[in-house]
């Protein structure tokens, strides 16, 4: 959002539709759907509570797009998992 | 040797049919034998912007079903030579034709003709499907909007899916006052996101309504900018070494003379 500041009062609302369609084809691209993401949530749930207490309605996962280098985008499965406490008999 | 090229967007309304209509027109103007085929069954328009609509007996699907020979079915062009169209039927459906019948209809066209341009419907669908059958190569025409250049991405992984690899971009309905704000996705940006060369760009014109009011390719209006970037794109479909058309600098007569007269009285 900082974009719109930096262009002193224009709109620029070529920004927006550029970083949504960027977003967009990420998901398009990937082809993934909701169930797809719902079992890889699960199945992550499963392996992280064998070892740490996690947050189970804060944990998101979601296909996300992330610069590279050379300023290209590219597809991340990105997964924010809060964490309760760790498991004390597994430190 | 001819070519057939396909002319698809998956997003209707982005310029297929007049990007068709104005390519063919000038490719016959080159002095190329040029077929224009209508595939889109049921919804057909490339017969109004040629201006030929009152011309057609026979059509595509009366073809594929042995009612006529292609040849009765091809009507001349009333402005030039060596230029044709093939004509959808209008009270029928995708369904009508499969790609087998579509691939044995550019196959016969290519023994006399030099092109071969197919208009696509919109969509993803059998249309579609017919219509990439037999080709070479396609363009893809988009608008410079989220929604046009997201299907442009879809199109261009089915294309490659379909084995149709040659395949370039054209950015149809470009404002370059809407560019210059920042309101308007540029050349570049549609280009750092879609994996495909560049042909040309076309500027948003209202010469265009115009034209298609008249049922004549702007193509063929020498003063036109939007004519001028058709014959440009076209000169570069077929080999000729030129830079894509700079709309910035690129203004029309009036404005030549314009600021020509500004530079002469400053001094």
């Amino acid at each position: 959002m900082d974009l719109f500041k930096s262009f002193g009062g224009k709109s620029n609302s070529k920004n927006v539709a550029k970083e949504r369609l960027q977003l967009l084809l990420v998901h398009d691209r990937a082809d993934v759907s909701p169930k797809f993401l719902e079992m890889v949530k699960g199945e992550i749930m499963n392996v992280i509570s064998n070892y740490v207490e996690i947050d189970e309605d804060g944990l998101n996962v979601e296909i996300t797009k992330e610069r590279k280098t050379d300023d290209t985008f590219v597809p991340a499965l990105h997964a924010n998992i809060p964490i309760k406490k760790m498991k004390k008999n597994l430190r | 040797m001819s070519e057939v090229i396909v002319i698809t967007s998956g997003k209707g309304g982005v310029g297929k049919t007049t990007t068709t209509a104005n390519i063919g027109t000038y490719l016959s103007m080159k002095g190329f034998k040029t077929a224009l085929v209508d595939t889109d069954i049921g919804l057909r328009n490339l017969d109004v912007v040629m201006g030929l609509e009152n011309r057609i007996v026979y059509d595509l699907v009366d073809v594929v079903e042995g009612q006529c020979r292609l040849k009765q079915a091809l009507i001349k062009d009333k402005r030039f030579d060596g230029l044709y169209l093939l004509p959808a039927a209008q009270t029928r459906d995708k369904t009508a034709v499969n790609p087998e019948q579509m691939r044995s209809i550019t196959d016969e066209l290519r023994q006399d003709f030099d092109y071969i341009l197919i208009d696509c419907p919109a969509g993803i669908e059998q249309g579609f499907k017919n219509a990439i059958a037999g080709a070479d190569k396609a363009l893809v025409v988009t608008t410079p909007e989220v929604s046009a250049v997201r299907d442009a991405d879809r199109i261009i992984g089915l294309l490659e899916a379909s084995d149709v690899r040659d395949h370039m971009l054209i950015i149809n309905r470009i404002k370059m006052d809407m560019v210059k704000r920042g309101d308007m996705m540029n050349i570049d940006d549609i280009m750092d996101i879609l994996a495909i060369d560049l042909l040309g760009v076309i500027p948003d014109d209202e010469n265009i309504v115009i034209s298609t009011n008249k049922g004549e390719p702007i193509v063929v209006d020498e003063k036109s900018l939007a004519g001028q970037a058709y014959r440009n794109l076209t000169q570069r479909l077929i080999g000729e070494d030129v830079p894509v058309i700079n709309l910035d600098t690129n203004y029309g007569l009036i404005d030549r003379l314009k600021s020509l007269f500004k530079i002469s009285s400053s001094r």
